[in-house]
């Protein structure tokens, strides 16, 4: 083989090939459906749902920006808008951007990528995703029967409290958090376990890809922020319902109180969405570039700087509030610190492309796209860790400029390059290059229009989450400007559906490695059969098909005629023992069911939390509860001394 | 595949439809109430000596959150409180407690408020409007439960001097009607 | 070239509309605003040359070695020589970086400072409570009969440090001027002051910076900067009560204004009704505005918004009032007589 030539996998053995599917297959079928447990399964289920509310959150968006393309237009009242704007931003954080990012790449790649043939905790992986879909459709059929929430995605108190938001519309967002919060915590126990221990045999700390850096940082940082937006939403739940007095000023309770909570865990939120930006961008510079990445240790402490740090800047949302300026000084000095290894990421892939041989293939355009647009982000961010300009802009339509930004820069650039990258992967077809080139053309000219023209908004003096505006303002031309954009962005949108559903057909066929890259997922076919390795591999480099040796051994021992894994040290990845994994089971469906019931009666009445928990604890037993079959099989393997 | 997707938009159509009554916000409504008024009954006494229930009225501001939490509002402003306190009665009569006495129907209190009582309710009719009138009937309705737990409201953000209207027990209203209050 | 020129052109059409009586760009009518807009340019141009800079080097790495072929090219083995100069580079911009976030902060602090560190030699304490969705303005006074409150219209002496004290009775807003000063959100529950001072007179416009609920978009408000003899007389108007009624229409209004439920929610001093539920009407003709600034105070808007306020706010607490003909004429012309 030359020098630079990425070896292809062999495929197995017809014989080969059927005993591992017999062992590590699905279960087909309607029925089959609720009991699968593969990650391959769970992930593409948490890509294709978490995509379907970007659109359904974009379709929203694009009604809020018909409103306001005009002043005091009249086609949606202040009723409808703020529910629009609510069940908007909310979607987006909570159902788009955590999940697909997070939980769909997470659940779909980081199993191939460590090396084994199941994720960590497969049932819990499933219940993960029935309990975020549960929470989707809760939130969502509220907003289809007018009780979409509408106090905003983060619900400021007193505003969202029983007093002056009267009946079960911030319950429902309140709840929603409950359930996506619960689906994010069992993904990040799932995913810190497989990046931990379930790594191939020679993939040590260090030669880790950057995807499992980041989706291990991702994991504790999920872990950490979630409880406080859980404290946050359930007490205002219970303000709301049982009548705690919480956030009540008149009886010793306290509104900041609130927005402590929720931006502690707010901020680093959009961390956890922002991350796998980066390890995207990562990822597709270093095939692109046909070269190691550069500065990977700089990387790696980069991204866990920026978890750590992220926990460390939240008041910068609170700049407004009164409080005490030397306090706000430091987080402004943090949150110019964070800029520091976000700007160590970007020198580095810059060093990347520099010292490499670039071919900007497709995907390639999104990363340029991300430079570009999270650029300006991160820049105008500058402007609002300054205390004093903040106070100006706060709470304008310069900060939704931002935060489109760095969100959309940050996510859904890397977001459709992932895409374009990993599709092949994932059916096995690859995209269509041109009408590629369209999706992003109409996305990247539709969201600029959009979202920079709401710069000069914010500057002018244009507040957010209005529904309307004076004609005196002078802010209508603008307003046009940015509802034009986004029929654009919209349009590129629907191009990238068309383009999926084309190639699914019609795409070229990609084989298991079509862009020659050096991770292991590209070691599989595409699509990846069910027990994703023939054998087991085991890693000589930071990129394991690219460093690969001439003979690289693979791992044997591990039985094929049960699901069994090898559990590898956390240091060095050197085989400490063997596991089972669970077989397909339809308890993580009925439990998510038992536990969606609890929480949305507890929204309607607190007393019913005794009676739904009992289906719980009943789901939860059978989940558990031990199989005959397969203990039979595992004794008869263990050596038992008389 | 199509076949699915048409199944999710009637699905969704449907729940369009299905619209949820209590989460209605209406600016700018005034329920047909003049009419009903006259037909609620202002004394226990009827020929025969049998005891008739009177027919109930039903009040669609009690369906309705906002509708409720808009009383509670005008209760305040209109300084109710001073004579009924939140409901235990002061120099007016407790309103959260089971004794009517004069109808605890939702026309009965519609009328009680608009056309004054003897020794010290005032006439509101012609200061508030009628669908006013009618939102504070609601939420004079739930201070002794008669409003779901889902459309009453919950605790206030002011001091507190009692349970919470969602979390109060529902009174069986005695008085001219008698019979217990609609469902 | 062509494509600076035409960015250039841009830039000065977007920078002439900035100035207006509600941008915090060129229209600063204060040493606050004045501070916080330089800043702002100062971090602006750090942000466009940083942009710049960093995207030619995107583009340059990534033409530099660009290779056109159809299959992907062999990978490049790792290298330690051909990455020292990149290394210098990397460090070079991240010590560029740091020391350009330093100068970011320090100057950030110190304009904070000199925002929050004006000194109040006598200054005039106000009153600032946010409702949903109008503003009550308060001119305290140790002598309670000489304490003004007005709504939705503050009046203040330009050249003199303003106090401003905030709170709300409902939910939180956000008192903002955007020519004058950076925003302070009002919280329930609590107690904030802040201070600034407007050097330049005239009529400010200020707006609700934080969701308040439905009519959040219309709670505006204006702020009168006049010099000080001008607003002094302004608060001794104000601190007077309501002129009784002289000719036959205007004592009619005052008949409707008492017998209609609008004594339920308004004062007007002078008369007996004294409820605080809305705005003070007292002096309503003195005002440019109705509404929380949605309407100008014409005769035929007020009528308008009197008739049915929900067309106009839907959501907001004013009822409708649909009064005769000949009654709301005689209430808007009582109204009108409130100077």
């Amino acid at each position: 083989m030359a020098i630079g030539e990425v070896p292809v996998v062999p495929p197995p053995s017809a014989m080969r090939h059927a005993r591992l599917l017999s062992t590590w297959g699905e279960p087909p079928g309607f029925f089959g459906w609720f009991k699968k447990v593969h990650h391959t399964s769970i992930g593409t289920r948490f890509i294709v749902t978490a995509f379907i509310f970007f659109v359904l959150g974009g379709i929203l968006a694009v009604l809020m920006r018909l409103q306001l393309a005009r002043p005091e237009n009249r086609f949606l009242g202040p009723d409808k808008y703020n529910q629009f704007f609510t069940v908007h931003g909310s979607t987006m954080i909570f159902l788009f951007a955590v999940p697909l990012m997070f939980q769909g790449f997470g659940t779909y790649l980081v199993p191939l990528i460590v090396g084994a043939r199941n994720i960590a905790f497969p049932r819990l992986a499933a219940f993960s995703y029935y309990i975020y879909l549960f929470g989707c459709l809760f939130f969502w059929v509220g907003l289809l029967l007018n009780i979409g929430a509408d106090r905003g995605w983060f619900a400021y108190v007193t505003l969202s409290g029983p007093d002056y938001s009267p009946g079960k519309r911030v319950d429902f967002w309140a709840q929603m958090i409950t359930f996506t919060e619960t689906s994010a915590l069992a993904t990040a126990v799932c995913l810190a376990a497989t990046i931990l221990r379930h790594r191939a045999p020679g993939m040590s700390l260090n030669r880790m890809p950057m995807i499992l850096w980041e989706k291990l940082v991702l994991s504790f940082m999920v872990i950490f922020a979630m409880p406080a937006v859980m404290l946050s939403s359930s007490m205002l739940l219970l303000d709301r319902t049982v009548g705690t007095q919480f956030f009540n000023p008149a009886e010793g309770g306290d509104v900041l109180l609130y927005q402590h909570l929720f931006w502690f865990f707010g901020h680093p939120d959009v961390y956890i969405i922002f991350l796998p930006g980066t390890a995207i961008v990562t990822t597709l510079v270093t095939c692109f570039a046909r070269r190691h990445i550069f500065g990977y240790a700089a990387l790696v402490i980069s991204t866990i700087s920026v978890g750590f740090i992220g926990f460390g800047v939240w008041v910068h949302h609170m700049f407004a509030t009164g409080l005490p300026q030397l306090g706000e000084s430091f987080f402004t000095a943090a949150t110019l610190m964070i800029v520091v290894p976000t700007a160590v990421q970007f020198f580095c892939w810059i060093a990347t492309l520099w010292n490499g041989r670039v071919q900007f293939k497709f995907p390639m355009w999104w990363v340029a796209g991300f430079f570009f647009v999270f650029m300006i982000g991160g820049l105008s961010g500058l402007m609002l860790a300054s205390v004093p300009v903040d106070t100006q802009v706060h709470d304008t339509f310069f900060v939704v400029a931002h935060f489109h930004y760095v969100l959309i820069g940050g996510a859904v650039f890397p977001m459709f390059g992932a895409l374009y990258f990993w599709i092949p992967k994932m059916t096995g077809r690859m995209m269509n290059d041109h009408l590629g080139k369209w999706n992003f053309w109409l996305f990247f000219i539709g969201f600029n229009l959009t979202f920079f023209t709401m710069h000069f908004l914010g500057l002018r003096g244009m507040t957010r989450r209005v529904y309307t505006y004076l004609p005196e303002m002078n802010w209508g031309a603008l307003n046009l400007l940015a509802s034009a954009g986004g029929l654009l962005m919209a349009a590129g949108v629907l191009v990238f559906i068309v383009n999926f559903f084309w190639s699914r057909n019609n795409g070229r066929t990609a084989g298991a490695d079509p862009w020659r890259a050096g991770s292991l997922e590209w070691a599989v076919p595409s699509p990846p059969p069910h027990y994703n390795f023939a054998e087991l591999p085991t890693v000589n480099g930071r990129e394991a098909l690219w460093d690969a040796a001439p003979r690289q051994p693979v791992v044997i021992g591990v039985r094929e005629d049960m699901r069994e894994t090898l559990v590898t040290d956390t240091l060095d990845a050197d085989p400490d023992h063997k596991m089972d994994s669970p077989e397909p089971s339809v308890w993580p469906f009925w439990t998510a069911v038992a536990v969606s019931v609890l929480f949305i009666g507890s929204v309607f009445s607190a007393k019913s939390v005794e009676y739904t928990s009992i289906p719980v604890a009943i789901t939860i037993i059978a989940w558990y509860w031990p199989r005959w079959g397969e203990s039979q099989r595992r004794k008869a393997t263990e050596i038992w001394s008389e | 595949m199509l076949r699915h997707v048409h199944w999710w938009l009637v699905a969704a159509a449907l729940l369009l439809l299905l619209s949820c009554e209590r989460e209605e916000r209406s600016f700018r409504q005034t329920p047909a109430s003049a009419n009903v008024v006259n037909t609620i009954q202002v004394s226990q006494l009827h020929p025969g000596g049998q005891q008739i229930a009177t027919p109930a009225v039903p009040n669609i501001y009690e369906e309705n959150a906002y509708a409720v939490s808009e009383g509670k509002r005008l209760y305040e402003n209109f300084n109710c409180v001073g004579c009924h306190a939140h409901g235990g009665g002061g120099i007016g009569p407790p309103l959260m407690d089971d004794e009517w006495i004069y109808g605890g129907e939702p026309a009965n209190i519609f009328s009680t408020i608009m056309e004054g009582r003897p020794n010290g309710m005032p006439a509101w009719r012609g200061r508030i409007p009628e669908n006013q009138g009618w939102q504070i009937v609601a939420y004079v309705r739930s201070m002794s439960g008669q409003v779901r737990t889902d459309v009453a409201s919950g605790r206030s953000d002011h001091m507190q001097g009692k349970k919470p209207e969602a979390n109060t027990p529902r009174e069986q209203p005695t008085g001219i009607t008698g019979a217990p209050a609609h469902q | 070239m062509r494509i600076a020129r035409a960015a250039a052109y841009a830039t000065l059409l977007i920078a002439a509309g900035c100035q207006s009586n509600h941008s915090m760009l060129r229209s600063s009518a204060s040493r606050q605003a004045a501070n916080i807009e330089w800043l702002y340019w100062f971090i602006f141009w750090i942000s466009l040359v940083v942009f710049v800079l960093v995207i030619s080097f995107f583009a340059r790495g990534s033409a530099r070695s660009q290779v056109d072929d159809e299959e992907m090219a062999p990978v490049l083995p790792q290298d330690e020589e051909r990455d020292r100069g990149a290394k210098a580079g990397v460090a070079v911009a991240i010590g560029i970086t740091v020391v350009t976030l330093f100068v970011v902060l320090a100057l950030s602090v110190v304009t904070g400072k000199t925002t929050a560190g004006l000194t109040s030699q006598n200054p005039i304490t106000i009153q600032v409570i946010g409702h949903q969705w109008w503003w009550e303005f308060r001119y305290p006074n140790p002598q309670a009969d000489l304490t003004v409150s007005t709504a939705n219209e503050v009046h203040l002496p330009v050249g003199k440090p303003i106090v401003v004290l905030t709170t709300s009775r409902d939910v939180i807003h956000s008192f903002w001027l955007p020519n004058v000063d950076g925003k302070r959100d009002l919280l329930p529950g609590y107690q904030s002051a802040f201070t600034f001072q407007v050097d330049k007179p005239g009529i400010y416009h200020g707006q609700c910076a934080e969701f308040c609920g439905e009519q959040h978009a219309h709670m505006g408000f204006e702020m009168v900067a006049e010099p000080m003899d001008e607003f002094q007389q302004w608060l001794q108007q104000q601190r007077k009560s309501a002129t009784d009624p002289q000719d036959i229409t205007t004592v009619r209004g005052r008949e409707v204004f008492l017998t209609h439920a609008c004594v339920l929610c308004h004062t007007v001093r002078g008369t007996d009704a004294g409820s605080k539920v809305g705005p003070d009407l007292t002096h309503l003709a003195s005002r440019r505005m109705l509404a929380a600034a949605t309407l100008s105070n014409a005769p035929g808007s007020l009528a308008g918004w009197i008739t049915d306020p929900q067309r106009l706010k839907p959501g907001a607490r004013m009822p409708a009032n649909p009064l005769q003909p000949d009654d709301l004429q005689a209430l808007v012309t009582y109204l009108r007589s409130l100077q």
